[in-house]
Formats: C-alpha cells, sequence, structure tokens
C-alpha cells in the first residue's frame, strides 16, 4: 500500500511539474534555411556519392538497405534505384526523391548488385555499382526483445501461480455477475426442458477468443451433462468443430454419461459469417433453446443473432473481446463478459487450482503492466531528455 | 417503372425479400433462403478450398515430384519441403488425414494427435503476437510524456487516455474486491469502457443503415426501377 501510495504521490508530482513546463514558452529551433531556387542550367550534374548496400540486421530476411550520398554539386529532381541479381541483368526498383530504399522480397543468400542514379530532367547519371550484398534471415530479432521479455515475465507469474495452486495455498477470485449467471441460466433450461445454445463465435482456432471460448464450452457442457440438459453447438470452422466435439465428448466421458453424448449436437454448419448467422436464426426460432451462450470472437453478424435470441424469450449470456460488437451484445443480451472476463471465465467456472493459477497470472500481469506505465510516465515527464517510450517500442 | 427483365435480379430481390421476411417470423420463404443460402456457401467454400488449397498445395507438389523423378530420377530435392515440387507434403497430409479417424470408433483418439498440433501451433503463434499487438503497443501509446504536452489539447487528451487506460485495468483486476480507493476508480474505468463502446455503437450503427440502404436501393432502383 505504502509502494503504491508512493507512485500516485510521484505519478500526480510529476503531472504538475510537467504542467507548469507545459505553460512556458517553448523556444522555437529556426527552421531550415530555403534553399534558394537555381534554374536547371546553374546546376553541376554528378551521380550520388558513397552508395552502400547492405542487409538489415535483426530481420526475417529478403530485404537490403540501400543508401547514398547526395552529388556533390546539385540536388537532383530525384534519384532511381536499380538492381541486378547474378544473371546481371539490370531492373528499376523504385524511384525517390529520399537518400535510401529498402529493396524488399529479395531471395536470402543471394549476391545482388546496386547502382543508384541522379535524374536532372533528362539526364541520368549513375554511380558505381556495389556488388555483393547479400539478404539473409536472423535468429533473434533484437527489436522483438520487449516482446520476450514480457512473455518472460509471464511465463514466471504463471509458474509461480500454478505452483501455489498445486501446493494448496488458496486463491482469492473477486465475482463475475455475468458468470455467476451461468448455472442459474442452465437451470432455467432445466426447468423449461428446452436445449441450450452454444455459438462459439465467427472466428478460426488462432484467435484467443476462440481458444477462450472452448475453454468456456468445457464447463458450459459440464454443467448441461449434470442437469441432463441438451447442447447445442454449431460451427463455423471445420478445425473449431472438431475440437468442439472433442470437448463436449470428453467432458461427457468425464462426468460419467457417454451414452448421453449426442453425436450430431455438436456440428459444421457453413463457414460463410451470414450464411452462420441465417442457420443459428433458424436454429433459435424453430428448436427455442433456453439459454443461449455467444462466446469467442464475432463480427457483424453479432447482433443478427442476439436480437433474434432475444425475440424467443431466451436468457442470453455473451462474452467477446471485440470492441466493435461488445456494445450489441451489451444492448441485446442478459449479461456480457467484456474482453478480460471471456479469459477469465474458465478458470472462474472450473475453480480448478491450475486455472485459477492462470487467473491470477493475468491479473498480476496488469498490474506489473500498470507499474510500468506509471513508472514510464513519470521518468518520461520528469526526465525529458529520456526516450522512455523506445524502451518498450517493438520494432 | 422500369422494372428489371434479367433473371438474376429477379433471383436476388425475391431472396433479399425472403431474408428481410424474418422480420415478421420465420415462414417458408425464409427457410427456403436459409437453406439455399447454407447449401451455397458451403459448395462455394468446398470448391474454393479445392482450387486454392488441395490442388496448388497437395495434388501439384506431389504431381511434379513424380514427374520430376521420371525424368530425372530420384533425388534429395524431391524430399525438400520448399521446392515446389516434393513428397515431404505426404507427411503433413498423413496428420491431417486422421481427422478421419473420428469415424472408426476403434482408433477415434488419433483425431486428437492434429487437434493438440493445431492448438499448439496456433496458441504459441497467438501469444507474442498478442503480446505486441495487444498490449506492449497499447502500454506504448498510453504513455505520457513531455513532448505530448507541448500543445493543450493533444496534451489533455493525452492525460485522459493514461488515466482511463489505468483505470480500465483496475476494473478488470479479479484478485481483490472492489472497495475503498479502487471502487471509484474501477467506476471510472467502467464508464470510459461505456463511453468507448456507445461511440462504437453509433459509428457502427451507421454503417449498416449504409447496408440496408443499399439493399432498398437494390430493390427499388435495380429490380423495381422506381427511383433513378
Amino acid at each position: 500500500m505504502k509502494l503504491a501510495n508512493g507512485l500516485i504521490g510521484c505519478f500526480v508530482l510529476s503531472l504538475a511539474l510537467s504542467l507548469n513546463a507545459f505553460c512556458q514558452e517553448i523556444p522555437l529551433v529556426d527552421p531550415d534555411p530555403v534553399p534558394v531556387p537555381v534554374s536547371i542550367d546553374d546546376r553541376v550534374f554528378e551521380s550520388p556519392r558513397e552508395v552502400v548496400a547492405a542487409d538489415v540486421d535483426n530481420d526475417d530476411g529478403g530485404v537490403i538497405h540501400v543508401a547514398w550520398k547526395e552529388p556533390a554539386g546539385s540536388t537532383p529532381d530525384h534519384y532511381i534505384v536499380e538492381m541486378a541479381g547474378p544473371d546481371g541483368i539490370w531492373q528499376r526498383v523504385t524511384e525517390t526523391v529520399l537518400l535510401d530504399y529498402d529493396v524488399m522480397d529479395l531471395p536470402n543468400f543471394t549476391p545482388m548488385s546496386f547502382r543508384v542514379a541522379a535524374v536532372y530532367g533528362d539526364k541520368v547519371f549513375r554511380s558505381d555499382e556495389v556488388t555483393g550484398a547479400m539478404a539473409r534471415d536472423h535468429w533473434l530479432k533484437l527489436g522483438k526483445i520487449p516482446v520476450l521479455l514480457a512473455i518472460a515475465i509471464f511465463i514466471a507469474l504463471l509458474v509461480f501461480f500454478i505452483i501455489s495452486a498445486r501446493l494448496g495455498r488458496e486463491l482469492f477470485v473477486r465475482r463475475i455477475t455475468g458468470l455467476n449467471a451461468v448455472e442459474d441460466a442452465i437451470g432455467r433450461a432445466t426447468e423449461m426442458g428446452r436445449p441450450v445454445l452454444y455459438v462459439p463465435g465467427t472466428s478460426y482456432i488462432e484467435d484467443v477468443a476462440t481458444l477462450a471460448a472452448l475453454n468456456i464450452l468445457g464447463e458450459v457442457a459440464r454443467r448441461t451433462v449434470h442437469y441432463d440438459v441438451k447442447i447445442i453447438v454449431p460451427n463455423i470452422d471445420p478445425i473449431v468443430f472438431a475440437i468442439a466435439r472433442e470437448i463436449v465428448k470428453e467432458t461427457y466421458n468425464s462426468e460419467g454419461r457417454p451414452d448421453a453424448f449426442d453425436p450430431d449436437s455438436v456440428f459444421f454448419m457453413v463457414p460463410e459469417q451470414f450464411a452462420y448467422a441465417a442457420g443459428v436464426n433458424g436454429i433459435m426460432v424453430r428448436q427455442e433453446p433456453a439459454t443461449i451462450f455467444f462466446m469467442g470472437w464475432f463480427a457483424a453478424e453479432s447482433l443478427i443473432m442476439a436480437e433474434t435470441g432475444a425475440s424467443t424469450g431466451a436468457v442470453q449470456i455473451a462474452g467477446t473481446d471485440d470492441l466493435g460488437q461488445l456494445p450489441f451484445f451489451i444492448t441485446a443480451c442478459d449479461y456480457t463478459l467484456i474482453g478480460e472476463e471471456l479469459y477469465a471465465a474458465s478458470a472462474y467456472l472450473g475453480n480448478e487450482p491450475i486455472l485459477l493459477g492462470t487467473l491470477k497470472t493475468q491479473d498480476y500481469s496488469k498490474l506489473v503492466f500498470i507499474i510500468v506505465m506509471v513508472i514510464l510516465t513519470v521518468l518520461g515527464l520528469i526526465f525529458p531528455h529520456l526516450d522512455v517510450i523506445s524502451w518498450i517500442q517493438v520494432r | 417503372m422500369n422494372i428489371a427483365t434479367e433473371f438474376w435480379t429477379w433471383n436476388a430481390a425475391i431472396l433479399t425479400i425472403a431474408i428481410f421476411s424474418f422480420l415478421w417470423r420465420d415462414n417458408p420463404l425464409y427457410r427456403i433462403a436459409e437453406h439455399l443460402y447454407i447449401g451455397v456457401a458451403n459448395g462455394y467454400s468446398i470448391t474454393l478450398t479445392y482450387f486454392n488449397v488441395v490442388v496448388p498445395m497437395m495434388i501439384d507438389p506431389l504431381v511434379n515430384a513424380g514427374k520430376m523423378v521420371k525424368q530425372d530420377g530420384f533425388s534429395t530435392a524431391v524430399l525438400n519441403p520448399f521446392n515446389d515440387a516434393n513428397f515431404f507434403i505426404i507427411l503433413p497430409m498423413m496428420v491431417g488425414a486422421l481427422y478421419i479417424t473420428r469415424f472408426i470408433p476403434k482408433i477415434s483418439w488419433m483425431v486428437r494427435i492434429p487437434i493438440g498440433l493445431t492448438m499448439g501451433y496456433y496458441t504459441a503463434i497467438s501469444i507474442p503476437a498478442s503480446f505486441e499487438a495487444g498490449i506492449l503497443r497499447q502500454l506504448e501509446a498510453s504513455i505520457v510524456t513531455r513532448a505530448q504536452l507541448a500543445e493543450f489539447w493533444p496534451g489533455f487528451w493525452t492525460i485522459v487516455i493514461l488515466l482511463s487506460t489505468l483505470a480500465t485495468l483496475i476494473y478488470f483486476f479479479f484478485s481483490t474486491e472492489q472497495k475503498g480507493v479502487l471502487r471509484p476508480i474501477s467506476n471510472f474505468g467502467i464508464l470510459m469502457v461505456m463511453i468507448g463502446f456507445g461511440a462504437s455503437f453509433g459509428l457502427t450503427v451507421m454503417a449498416r443503415i449504409s447496408l440496408a440502404i443499399g439493399r432498398f436501393i437494390f430493390l427499388f432502383k435495380d429490380w423495381l426501377g422506381v427511383v433513378s
């Protein structure tokens, strides 16, 4: 708490200091003198000087950086960068008024030659050739070190909390209203004798929201087995479908009810967004599920489905990390898990120590990022010459 | 009135009306359109996958590798996965084919192999990307420096962004009860989130209305020809 008070104090002090500084006049730097225009006849025509072509460090390969200096005599209209491969055939890469250029999409480990031409009206003056420049890929991208550090912090916290959970330490998580409603909503479906519809989003398996939705599916399926309620899971992606089916099947097995698993309850519908929405709407109005879950990533179909679900009188619980669709779910659904709550849901519902450890990791990672943000802001305000943003900048 | 005479315009108009009829209630016309839509989308997707994935990524490399072996004899080049013609593609094909084992109850457990590989691969891909785009870039954009305060309004909004970000992060902190000093901070956080959602809602609704207008223009202009 003392640390927090200290940080807040520092933060407020530095804001006050900077606002004070901000009211003072900032000295203006004299602009560069405008060059006096000269007629083309007065110019001295020369080729670009000191042309250099070198591989770009810390990249995926395929890029060579070409740089040159302006001709000593006068500024040309523009430059032309040319290159030749091992076959020796020269080709134009680009025209530019700048003094360097990144040539992209080159083959790695292939010697290339470059030259730069200065263009004055219809006159072209070429530099000497620079030969033997080779693009290559690199093992380390030093510009990504902030990502590596962030992941290292995350993994360290994850290991710490999982070990803590395994050692039996109690991990506190506050109430999340939307998730408390899950139990009641499935209970309602039991009382009404109607199915539960689970829509696992309209994205692919590589999406974090889809992975979270599949985690939650396991917990929802566990409750439907417990209450003996039918669950319907239509899928838009064949791979997500295969995984969702395995999750539901495995849940029925682990709950001791493999006979109750209906293979047709989890199915692939169609891989097209609005066709999928039309199909899900059809299920809503014909099978009249008592409870509908929308979990995962959604796009423009979110309101179409949520409005139809609301018109059938179903209890709707939505969760997504898509900022564009959250307002629609908040409007049309009874409960909405906003962003981070979606990721926390499976741990919260499962109440398993290891999953709670991951939830704690998310939380304390946020705390680390809050502290980093405050410290860097304080430093940035007190010491303006420090380029604090570059410390966490990913290149 | 200059009603359309083209078959496909009529087709599109009737299907548009069939889908709009759902606004009244579920009915046979909507069901026909819905099933047609799903069927056509599936058929289109299968064809697209066959010509964009199966042929260039599976059939072509194998056929080309076969031709190469027939012409020049066997060489290690046909085992190089980076070559256009290679037999290496058989390995991922075999892993992918394990998805089909779920139809054979005795070996259906093997479907977990491609599922595990897929989930592991995509989780590994998405974690660094999420850290970069979802955390570090946001962090970078939220930090306030003296240079950002050089002008009043940009400086003011930079401070608002920083304070809103901090308050929102505190709202999504689940490890402690939101009471005491945390309560007003998290309330401010969720207020900022809701203001953001309100703006997003308005913007998206405008875009959706323009889509609906587009459909009505099609019906009244291209089909019925009652507007010019």
